[in-house]
Order: structure tokens, then sequence, then C-alpha cells
């Protein structure tokens, strides 16, 4: 692999991760993030699909006509979430109930969009395809981060296993509830985008503007 | 250049020569300036096409086999009700054996005959108005607004000794209406399991309708009172197993007061008048 594919691939892992730097995605991030099981499909589903429809954008990008450019973008993209939700359907049908409205919605999902628009358009087909694979990755690794806390803390479980042995089954862990309701995921994306930034300064956006202090102000002077 | 490709034309002549025109018109669009109107109309048309083929092919594939699935499922769902469901038990094989389809007229209460039973499917009855019934708001406390006016029951026999009857039920939740079955031991009246195998309630709290361990507190329950009528319900805090009533009371779920709600009143619509008393009468009466 040549330096350029790898700087594509790994860099939406941490240094331009779509939901922590570029916060797009976050929707099914905390739609999703309940359980590990239907996170890891939902991250598998992305990727493919934002691979496939940046790669297939990117491949007839020099003909899209510009004032028609995001319906082109969206057409692929429906086209390519309905292939692959009748393909979970017909070949993963258990995992296709959990997720199916979640499938759907990739359709919406901004990552798919916004690499579409922002990389596909102007990029050739192979490159954005693993740009494509890099920021389905990128958006898996939240999205595992997400439901390891959310699944283990809020069911005493992952991936079905017993961790935390639940006081209803006589263990000892009484199951934090709210972290099986949207909102927790906020709290623990928030608390991953603090960490990563904290871990690299570079990616603290600067301020838009300056709060003023008011104390030495418009008093005039004297 | 044309004359090379009439050369190397294999198949039907006529067809060479669309493909021709067409490789001839593609290239001059292709060659427009893409914010031509002309070029924008036709790489919209060329894309809708190419995008609707795809669409087209694999949803008409994979049809046969997710049907294949959706049915398997829904046999899965009825053998797990009726307790026959165990690791490596070939489905199709068990439900053919033990598992005998039925479709009955809810209002008499006797089998319906000239019906293919393999082939009705009750959830598109429920919606189609030639079909379902619409419920009266009063009557409606499963809040399903309407039902199929013929529903499927499922009979596990055991030789010719009736074993289970499973009856199919739904009723709105918190977020969701809820899909499954109920199976009712042979005297109709005592509970065997109940099985809510479609819901989208929140997960690890109205979700755990779906728990083994919640739906093993079902066992052995009571539908009706003495008088006849519909007594099973789910109780906030627990039951009190010393107290007398206790047959027709079923935990309900930690943190899940309305899907709880929901549950004790698909039971009590599905199990009342509006549902399946009357067949379950004939049944008692008739052995």
């Amino acid at each position: 692999m040549d330096k350029e594919t790898k700087k594509v691939l790994f860099e939406p892992l941490v240094d331009n991760n779509p939901i922590t730097l570029q916060v797009l995605g976050v929707c099914s991030a905390l739609a999703v993030t309940s359980q590990m099981s239907t996170s890891l499909i939902m991250a598998l589903a992305l990727t493919s699909v934002t691979a496939c429809s940046s790669a297939a954008i990117s491949a007839v990008r020099e003909h899209i006509p510009s004032s028609i450019r995001i319906i082109v973008q969206m057409i692929i993209i429906a086209s390519l979430v309905i292939v692959v939700d009748q393909l979970l359907k017909a070949f993963a049908f258990d995992v296709s109930k959990k997720l199916s409205v979640f499938v759907g919605l990739i359709i919406t999902n901004c990552i798919v969009m916004g690499r579409a628009e922002a990389y596909a358009m102007k990029n050739p087909p192979l490159q954005s395809f693993v740009d494509g694979i890099g920021n389905g990755l990128g958006y898996s690794l939240i999205l595992v981060i997400v439901a390891l806390f959310r699944e283990t803390l809020g069911s005493g479980k992952l991936l079905g296993f017993d961790v935390l042995p639940l006081v209803k089954d006589g263990g000892w862990y009484v199951p934090n509830g709210m972290m099986l309701l949207p909102p927790s995921a906020f709290f623990i994306i928030g608390l991953i985008i603090w960490g990563f930034r904290t871990w690299k300064p570079k990616q603290v956006e600067h301020n838009e503007f300056k709060i003023m202090s008011i104390a030495h102000g418009e008093g005039g002077h004297h | 250049m044309l004359n090379a490709e009439k050369k190397t034309c294999k198949y039907n002549e006529q067809l060479c020569k669309y493909y021709e025109q067409f490789r001839v018109y593609a290239d001059r669009i292709l060659a427009l300036s893409n914010d031509s109107l002309e070029k924008t109309v036709n790489v919209a048309l060329a894309l809708c096409l190419v995008c609707a083929v795809l669409v087209s092919i694999a949803t008409v594939a994979l049809r046969p086999l997710q049907g294949y699935n959706k049915a398997l499922d829904m046999k899965k769902n009825i053998l797990d009700v009726a307790g026959l469901l165990e690791e490596g038990t070939d489905i199709d094989q068990a439900f053919a054996e033990r598992i005998e389809s039925k479709i009955v007229d809810l209002k008499t209460g006797d089998y319906v005959d000239n019906i293919n039973v393999d082939e009705y499917d009750q959830r598109k009855a429920a919606k189609d108005p030639a079909q379902n019934e619409l419920i009266p708001v009063e009557k409606d406390i499963a809040s399903i607004r309407q039902k199929a006016k013929y529903t499927k029951v499922f009979l596990v026999k055991n030789g010719d000794q009736l074993q289970s009857i499973i009856l199919p039920i739904n009723g709105y939740g918190l977020w969701s209406t809820m899909y499954g079955f109920l199976a009712l031991e042979a005297d109709a009246q005592t509970v065997q399991s109940i099985n809510l195998y479609d819901q989208g309630e929140t997960p690890g709290l109205g979700g755990e309708v779906v728990n083994p361990n919640w739906r093993a507190l079902w066992k052995g329950k009571k539908v009706y009172s003495d008088k006849g009528e519909v007594a099973l319900t789910l109780v906030k805090g627990g039951v009190d197993s010393s107290r007398p009533d206790s047959v027709y009371k079923v935990d309900g779920l930690a943190g899940a007061t309305l899907t709880s709600r929901g549950v004790s009143n698909l039971i009590q619509y599905w199990m009342g008048t509006e549902g399946f008393a009357t067949y379950l009468n004939k049944i008692r009466k008739n052995g």
C-alpha cells in the first residue's frame, strides 16, 4: 500500500473521524448503539454503502451536471441502500429485522453524502472507494466504542454474553437504564470527542468570535 | 470504423444497428458541456434507468429467498411458543409434523375451510377493506384499529390428542404494535407460553418482552376467572404468590409501564368476546 492510500484509509479513524471531527452521521450513532450486534451490522452496511457509492459517483463524476449533482448522488446512494437492504433480508434475516428502519436511513446518513460531495466528486474511483472504506471504519470505531459502553452498562451483556451479572438474575450489577436510551449516546460521543481533542489538540476548533470582556468596555474616559 | 463494427456483429443485424445508433448518440451527449440542458436531461434519464434496473433485479431475484426466510421465521416463532423449538430442530419438518394450521371466523368461532391456510396472510387481510373489520374506538383496547375477520390459529397435536392452541395476538405498546402468539393448553384456559416476536419497544426496558425469564413467568397462568371474564393481567411491583388471584397475575416489566399496559390490553382484547372467546368456548365444549 502506498503512502497516499494509507493516509486516505487511516486518517478518518482518529485524525479526521467522520463522527468526532466532521460531526456527521451522529443520528444513526444514537439510534443503533444500544446493542453491539446491531452496531456492527450497521457499521458494515454503512461502510460498504459509502465505499461503493463513492466509487460509483466518482466513476461518473466527469459527466454529472452540476445543477443536479446532489440528486444524482442521492439516486446512486439510494439504489445501493435498497440493494443492501434486500441482500440483508435474503441472507441475514434476523439482523435485517432489527435494522430495517436504520438501513433505510443510511440514505440520509450525512457521511455517505458528505464523502460523495467532498471527496468522490474530485478523485478517481479507486481512491474514492478507499476513502469510503476509511470513513466507514472511522464511523464503525465510534459505534463500537459507544455500543461497548451502552450495552455493558445498560444491560450487563455484550453480544448476548453476560458481562456484568445483573441483580435480577442474582448478580450484583444494577443496570443503568438510561444507557439504553438514545440520549446516553450523546454523552458518550461527547466524552469521546473530549478525549480525542485532549489527545490531539490540533482538532480543537478556533473560536469563530471572541467573547469581549465588558469590564473595560464602553465606560469612557475619566 | 462502422465497417469494422459490422463485421464483428454476431447477433441480429437489426440489433447491431440500434446499438451503433445508440453509441453515436451516447458519444455525442457525453461530449456536450456538463451544464447544457440536453446533457442534464439525458444524464438524469440514463441514471434513473440504470438504477431502476439494478434495484428491480435485486428485488425480483431475491424475493423467493426473502419469502422463504419470512415463512421460516414465522414457523420458528410458532414452534417456539409451542415449546417445540430446540437447538438444531429442523423447523420445516417439525412444523409439518406437529402443527396444524386452521382459519377461524372470529364472530362465530367456527373453522373456515374455503380459504387456503398457507396462502392466507393475516396481516395483509387486517389492512384490506374487503377482509377486515374496523374496531369501534370504545372497544379498541389494544389500539389496533382494525383486525382481519378470519384469523389463523395453530393446533399442536400429539397423535389425535389436542395438546395446545396457538393464537395470534397483537396490540400497541409504547412505540410499536407488538405482534405475537399466545399458546394455551388444551383446556383453553391455562397459558403455556407467550412469544411477542415482532415489537419495537425500547431495548432493555419494554423490549424485555422477549426475555426468556419473563416469558417463563406466564407458564401455568389462567386466562379466565370463574365468571368467565378475562382476568389475566400484568401487575406492577411483583406478584404475591400467596394470594389466590396470583394465578391471574404476571409481573409487569421493570421500567416499562406503558409496554406492560399494552400487553395487558392486548390479552384483554384478544381473549375477550371481540377476540377468541367464542372460539375458545367452542373448543372447551367440544373437547
